[in-house]
C-alpha cells in the first residue's frame, strides 16, 4: 500500500476526517490495472479515486501528466478542481491541478497542451479533442492513471462509448495505464466492470457499504395536483414551508421548461424572500456559475434545478432533496436522493411531489421500489458504429494510422469487443469513400491509403472534424441576449421556438420574463419585461422513459379494489376512470375511442414505455391509413399512445395481430419520422453531415436542405448503405424499442378491450396536453391541406 | 394533366405536381434549379461525401414529366448544375441518361448564378429567353412583366388543425411566376421572406406541390419552420 503524505494525513486529522474503509482500500489496491468502485452518493467516491494519485505524486517528482480525470459534466470537473485544490494547497503538496472543458479559454487550452498539469480534469468530448491532435503522444507521455467518474451515467450513452474508444487509444499510447471507475449504486456492477476494463482483461470491483436507507416520502400538499400536465405549482406553499425548515434544498424537475415555470411561480409566492436560485443546462454559463458560487458560499436556501445537478457535484450543505414530477426511474431517484446529506452513514432526506394525478400513482410505485431495494436497468447492446466512424475520423485527424492496429484497439473497448473485422472495414470504407454502392468518390476520397497507412486526403479537413467531435446531438438552439451593445447573455432557446416568436411576445428564461425584440445574427435579442404574463418557456430538457419495473408496479397497483396508499383525490380519479371506462390491467390491453375537439381519438394503454409506445403509434397509424381511417398524428407517453384522425376506430383486434405488427415493422420501418430523426443523429455522429454552426446557418437559406432528403435518397438508391443499417439498429434498440412491444403482446395475449365513449376519459385527458406530437403523412394530411387551402381561399374571397 | 392551370400575360400554363411548369401551346416543359452534381461539388471542396444519387433521382423525375407531357422543348431555368465543373464531372451513366433525354428535343439552358457561361453539353445556352408574351430568366427582376424565373426555391407553410405543413411552391401573380426548385438536393426559402414579399404582388398565390397542387393566397402562408440540418 502506498502511504498518504504526512501533510495530507495531518490535514485530514485537523478537520477530524477519517478515511472510510473503501477509501483506504482504494489506496491499498492502487496497482490494479482496472478497478471499479461502487459507492452510494456521499460516500467520498471522488476522493477515493484521487487518493492514490495524491500519494504517488507526493512520493517523488513527476514530469507531466499523471492522472486524467473524466466526468460527464463540465460543472463537475470545475467543482472537483476546487475541492481537490484545497487539501493539496493547504498540505503544501507540489501538485498542479487544472480542468479543461468546452468552457476553458483558447489560451489556457493551448498552454495545457504545451505544458500539461499533473492532474487534468476533463470531459469525454475534450479528451477526444486532445487525442485528435498529432502531439497527443507527447501530451499524454507519463500518464499513469485515468479516473472515470459517474461511470454508471456514461455507460448508458454514446458519450461513454466514445470515451472507451478514446481510452483504448490512450492505452495504446501508454500500455501500463491504470483505469479506475467510480460508480453510484447500480443493478449490474459486472456490466460496468466489463465496460471499463481493457477487453479481455478482468476488472476488480470494490463495493462500499451502502449506508442507511433514505428517509423518503410523498409530500402532502394542501391543494390536490391538477388532472393533467402541471409542474408541481400546486405544491409551492408546502415546498416553501419545507425550504424554511431545512438548511439547503435541491428542487429537481424533469425538464428545463418546468423548472423555469416553477421557479417563477415560486418567487411570486416567496413572501419571505428566501434566497432561491435556478440552475439548468439552457442557462448561460455566467448565470450557472453565479448560482454555483452562491451554493458553495452557502448563500442559497434552495436551488430549482434539472439533471444538470444530477451528478456528483458536492456543494453546500444540502439536507433535503425534493423531486417534482414522476421520477421515471428508480435508480436515478436513488441517486438524486443521495444529493441530500453528504455525510456518510446518515440517511438522506427526500420528498416526492407528483405534478399530476397519474404521477401520484407513479411516485407511490417508486417509493415502494426504493423501500424494496429494487433498481431498474435495461442492458445495452454492442457499441454503436456511428460512434466508431467518428472515432476513425478523429484518429485520422491526429495523423496517418494502420487499420490493423486501429481494429485491435477498437475491440479492446468492452462495448466493441465483438465487432467483426468486416464490420470495422465497412466503417473505415464509409469514412474513406462514403461507402456507396456507386463508387463515385475515387477522386475525392476523405481518406487515402498510402504507404500502408490511412490518412486525410486534405489535412485541412482535420479542423472540420474537430468541430464535429462529440456524440451529443442537441436540438438547434439560439443564444438569448439582452438588447443593446454587449447585451448580457441569458441562455438559449430552441430554434423552432425562436421561429415562432413575433416581436412583443414574452417568455421565461432564467426566471425572468423577457420580451422578444428581434433576431440578429442568430441571436435572439430581448428586453426585460417585468410584470407581464409570459408566453411560455418551451425549450425542453431531457425526457426520461419510465422503466419497465415502474410501469409493471403501476399496473399491479391498478388492480387493487381501492387505494388506501394514495391521496383521496387520486384514488377518486382512478375510481372515476373505473366507473366511466376501465383501468388497464397487466394481462389485458385497454383501448379507448372517443371524439374530442373535432377529431377522433384512439388511446392505447400499452404501458410499454415511451419509445415502444411511440413505435406502436407509428405501426398503428400505418394500419389505420391502410384501413382508410385518415390518421393525422399521435403522441406517446410511457403508459399510452394517443392517436387522432378524421374517422373513428370501431374494431380493434385486427390492429394488434402480432404477425401483422411484426410484418408491418419490417416493411414500414423505413419511411417514418422517428427513423429520419434517428438517421439525422447518426449521420451527424458518423460525420456525413455537419453540426449546424451559427455561421453556416446564416449563409444562404436555399443552400441548406433537410437531412430527410438524404435519408429518402439513400433508401431509394442504396438501401444497403452502412448508415441505413446503423439507423435501423439504433432505432430498434433506442427509439423503436420493439422488444417492449413484444413483451406487451405476450402479456396481453388475445385479451383486447375497445371501449367507445362520447368524450375524453379521466385517464386519457393528460395525453391531450402532451408535447412531442408526431404527424402522419398520408391521405388525412392531403385532405387537411385541401381544407386549409379552401378556407384560405374563401377568406380571401377567391373561392 | 393533373396540374394547376393558370394564365400569365395571356399564356396558358400548368403548374405540375413535380414542380415543373408546362406550357402546352408551346409544348415546352420548364424546370429550374436542378443542382445536378451537388454531391460531387461538396466532395470536391473537401466537404461531406453525400450520397451521389441526386443526379439520377432528379433525372428520373424529369424523364417522367417529359414522357407524360410529350414536351418538344425543355427549358432549364438556371442552376441546372451545382457549378460548371460539376457538369463536367457527371457520372457516366448519369451523363448518358441526360444525353438520351436531350436527343431529338430542343433543349435550352438558361444560365444561373451557380452555372454561368456555356456548358460542355449540347443544347442552346442563353442568358435569358423570350417566347411570345413570356420572358424566362433565372433571377426575377423587379418590375418585369410576363416573367418566369427560379432561383429562390420558394416554400410555403400552412397551419391546419394545429399542424404545420410545409411544401415547395410556385408563386404566381399577374406579372410573374417563380418556380420551386426541381433538384433533389435542394432546400427552400420561406414565402414570408421579405425578398419574396417584395417581389410578389399582395394578391399573389402560392401553389403548393402535391397531388394535386394546391393554390392558396400568398399572404395566408405562415412562417416556415427552420430546416433541421445544413449540409
Amino acid at each position: 500500500m502506498i502511504a498518504l503524505p504526512p501533510a495530507l494525513e495531518d490535514w485530514f486529522a485537523t478537520r477530524n476526517w477519517t478515511l472510510h474503509p473503501h477509501q483506504r482500500e482504494m489506496l491499498a489496491r492502487a496497482a490494479e490495472p482496472a478497478l471499479l468502485l461502487i459507492a452510494p452518493t456521499g460516500g467520498g467516491k471522488t476522493l477515493a479515486g484521487f487518493l492514490p494519485t495524491l500519494a504517488e505524486l507526493s512520493a517523488g517528482p513527476h514530469k507531466g501528466l499523471h492522472t486524467l480525470y473524466i466526468s460527464p459534466l463540465k460543472a463537475l470537473a470545475a467543482d472537483i478542481r476546487r475541492n481537490l485544490r484545497r487539501p493539496v494547497e493547504d498540505a503544501g503538496l507540489p501538485i498542479r491541478i487544472e480542468d479543461r472543458t468546452g468552457d476553458t479559454s483558447y489560451t489556457q487550452r493551448r498552454r495545457q497542451r504545451a505544458d500539461p498539469p499533473h492532474i487534468l480534469l476533463t470531459t469525454p468530448e475534450s479528451l477526444a479533442l486532445l487525442l485528435s491532435y498529432d502531439d497527443a503522444p507527447r501530451v499524454f507521455a507519463g500518464l499513469k492513471r485515468v479516473i472515470v467518474d459517474e461511470i454508471h451515467a456514461l455507460a448508458e450513452s454514446k458519450r461513454g462509448d466514445q470515451l472507451m474508444l478514446c481510452l483504448a487509444r490512450l492505452s495504446s499510447l501508454i500500455p501500463n495505464l491504470r483505469r479506475v471507475g467510480l460508480s453510484a449504486t447500480v443493478e449490474d456492477p459486472a456490466a460496468i466492470a466489463r465496460f471499463l476494463s481493457r477487453a479481455p482483461d478482468p476488472c476488480a470491483i470494490l463495493t462500499a457499504d451502502p449506508g442507511p436507507d433514505p428517509d423518503i416520502a410523498m409530500l402532502e400538499t394542501g391543494a390536490a395536483p391538477p388532472w393533467a400536465g402541471g409542474g408541481g405549482r400546486h405544491a409551492i406553499p408546502t415546498i416553501l414551508d419545507q425550504v424554511k425548515r431545512h438548511r439547503t434544498t435541491l428542487i429537481f424537475h424533469n425538464t428545463r421548461a418546468q423548472a423555469e415555470l416553477f421557479f417563477r411561480d415560486l418567487w411570486l409566492q416567496n413572501d419571505d424572500s428566501l434566497p432561491i436560485g435556478i440552475h439548468h443546462g439552457s442557462l448561460s454559463r455566467e448565470q450557472r456559475e453565479r448560482v454555483e458560487a452562491a451554493m458553495v458560499a452557502g448563500a442559497l436556501r434552495a436551488v430549482v434545478c434539472t439533471g444538470s445537478l444530477d451528478l456528483g457535484i458536492d456543494w453546500g450543505d444540502v439536507d433535503l432533496v425534493i423531486q417534482v414530477g414522476a421520477p421515471k426511474n428508480v435508480k436515478r431517484l436513488v441517486q438524486r436522493i443521495g444529493r441530500a446529506n453528504h455525510r456518510y452513514n446518515a440517511p438522506s432526506k427526500a420528498l416526492l411531489v407528483p405534478a399530476n394525478r397519474f404521477e401520484v400513482v407513479e411516485c407511490l410505485a417508486a417509493l415502494q421500489a426504493v423501500r424494496d431495494h429494487t433498481l431498474d436497468g435495461e442492458p445495452r447492446g454492442p457499441g454503436p458504429r456511428d460512434v466508431l466512424c467518428q472515432h476513425i475520423l478523429m484518429t485520422a485527424a491526429s495523423g496517418p494510422f494502420d487499420a490493423d492496429a486501429l481494429y485491435a484497439e477498437t475491440v479492446s473497448a468492452g462495448a466493441y469487443a465483438a465487432l467483426t473485422r468486416p464490420d470495422f472495414d465497412a466503417c473505415l470504407d464509409f469514412v474513406a469513400t462514403g461507402g456507396y454502392a456507386l463508387r463515385a468518390y475515387d477522386r475525392w476520397q476523405r481518406l487515402l491509403y498510402r504507404d500502408g497507412r490511412w490518412q486525410l486526403r486534405d489535412p485541412r479537413a482535420a479542423a472540420q472534424i474537430r468541430m464535429n467531435l462529440g456524440t451529443i446531438i442537441d436540438t438547434e438552439t439560439l443564444a438569448v441576449r439582452l438588447k443593446g451593445r454587449m447585451g448580457q447573455p441569458l441562455g438559449e432557446v430552441e430554434e423552432a421556438f425562436a421561429a415562432s416568436l413575433t416581436p412583443g411576445d414574452t417568455f421565461l428564461i432564467g426566471g425572468e420574463v423577457v420580451r422578444y425584440e428581434s433576431l440578429r445574427e442568430m441571436t435572439v435579442e430581448v428586453s426585460r419585461s417585468p410584470g407581464r404574463a409570459p408566453k411560455v418557456a418551451v425549450f425542453s430538457g431531457t425526457k426520461f422513459a419510465t422503466s419497465t419495473l415502474l410501469t409493471h408496479r403501476i399496473l399491479q397497483m391498478f388492480q387493487q379494489p381501492d387505494w388506501p396508499g394514495l391521496p383521496a383525490h387520486t384514488a377518486h380519479w382512478l375510481a372515476l376512470q373505473r366507473e366511466v371506462s376501465r383501468l388497464p390491467a397487466p394481462d389485458r390491453l385497454l383501448l379507448e375511442s372517443f371524439p374530442h375537439d373535432g377529431r377522433e381519438h384512439l388511446c392505447v394503454y400499452g404501458f410499454a414505455g415511451r419509445n415502444a409506445q411511440q413505435t406502436l403509434g407509428l405501426l398503428l397509424t400505418k394500419r389505420l391509413e391502410e384501413e382508410g381511417l385518415h390518421p393525422l398524428g399521435f403522441v406517446a407517453t410511457d403508459y399510452a399512445t394517443l392517436i387522432w384522425g378524421l374517422d373513428p376506430v370501431t374494431e380493434a383486434a385486427p390492429l394488434f395481430d402480432a404477425q401483422a405488427l411484426r410484418a408491418g415493422l419490417e416493411t414500414w420501418l423505413g419511411g417514418n419520422a422517428v427513423m429520419k430523426r434517428t438517421f439525422r443523429a447518426s449521420a451527424i455522429i458518423a460525420g456525413l453531415i455537419e453540426r449546424n454552426s451559427p455561421g453556416k446557418r446564416k449563409s444562404g437559406r436555399q443552400a441548406t436542405f433537410s437531412s430527410d432528403i438524404l435519408y429518402d435518397t439513400l433508401r431509394r438508391h442504396d438501401p444497403g448503405h452502412l448508415l441505413l443499417q446503423i439507423t435501423r439498429e439504433e432505432a430498434l434498440r433506442g427509439l423503436v424499442d420493439f422488444g417492449r412491444i413484444e413483451e406487451m403482446l405476450a402479456r396481453i395475449g388475445p385479451r383486447i378491450d375497445l371501449v367507445r365513449l362520447d368524450r375524453v376519459t379521466p385517464l386519457a385527458a393528460p395525453l391531450l396536453l402532451e408535447p412531442g406530437r408526431i404527424p402522419v403523412e398520408g391521405a388525412g394530411r392531403e385532405r387537411l391541406l385541401a381544407e386549409a387551402a379552401e378556407r384560405l381561399l374563401a377568406t380571401a374571397g377567391l373561392a | 394533366m393533373n396540374g394547376f392551370d393558370f394564365t400569365l400575360c395571356g399564356a396558358a400554363l400548368t403548374a405540375l405536381p413535380s414542380g415543373a411548369l408546362w406550357w402546352a401551346a408551346a409544348r415546352m416543359l420548364i424546370v429550374t434549379d436542378l443542382h445536378l452534381g451537388r454531391s460531387e461539388r461538396y466532395a470536391r471542396r473537401g466537404g461531406a461525401l453525400l450520397p451521389p444519387y441526386e443526379t439520377r433521382d432528379t433525372l428520373a423525375r424529369l424523364d417522367a414529366d417529359m414522357q407524360a407531357t410529350g414536351a418538344a422543348t425543355i427549358l432549364c431555368l438556371g442552376d441546372s448544375f451545382d457549378d460548371s465543373a460539376a457538369a463536367g464531372a457527371l457520372d457516366e451513366s448519369d451523363l448518358m441518361w441526360l444525353t438520351r433525354l436531350m436527343a431529338g428535343r430542343r433543349w435550352l439552358w438558361v444560365e444561373g448564378n451557380h452555372d454561368p457561361g456555356p456548358l460542355a453539353l449540347g443544347g442552346t445556352h442563353l442568358a435569358q429567353h423570350r417566347a411570345g408574351p413570356l420572358t424566362f430568366r433565372h433571377i426575377a427582376e423587379p418590375g418585369a412583366v410576363g416573367e418566369v424565373s427560379g432561383h429562390y426555391h420558394p416554400k410555403a407553410t400552412l397551419s391546419a388543425r394545429g399542424q404545420r405543413l410545409t411544401r415547395p411552391c410556385f408563386l404566381i401573380d399577374a406579372d410573374r411566376t417563380i418556380l420551386p426548385a426541381y433538384g433533389t438536393y435542394t432546400g427552400g426559402m420561406s414565402c414570408t421572406d421579405p425578398l419574396l414579399r417584395g417581389l410578389m404582388r399582395p394578391a399573389a398565390r402560392a401553389v403548393l406541390l402535391g397531388l394535386p397542387p394546391r393554390p392558396v393566397p400568398f399572404s395566408g402562408t405562415a412562417g416556415q419552420r427552420p430546416t433541421t440540418a445544413s449540409i
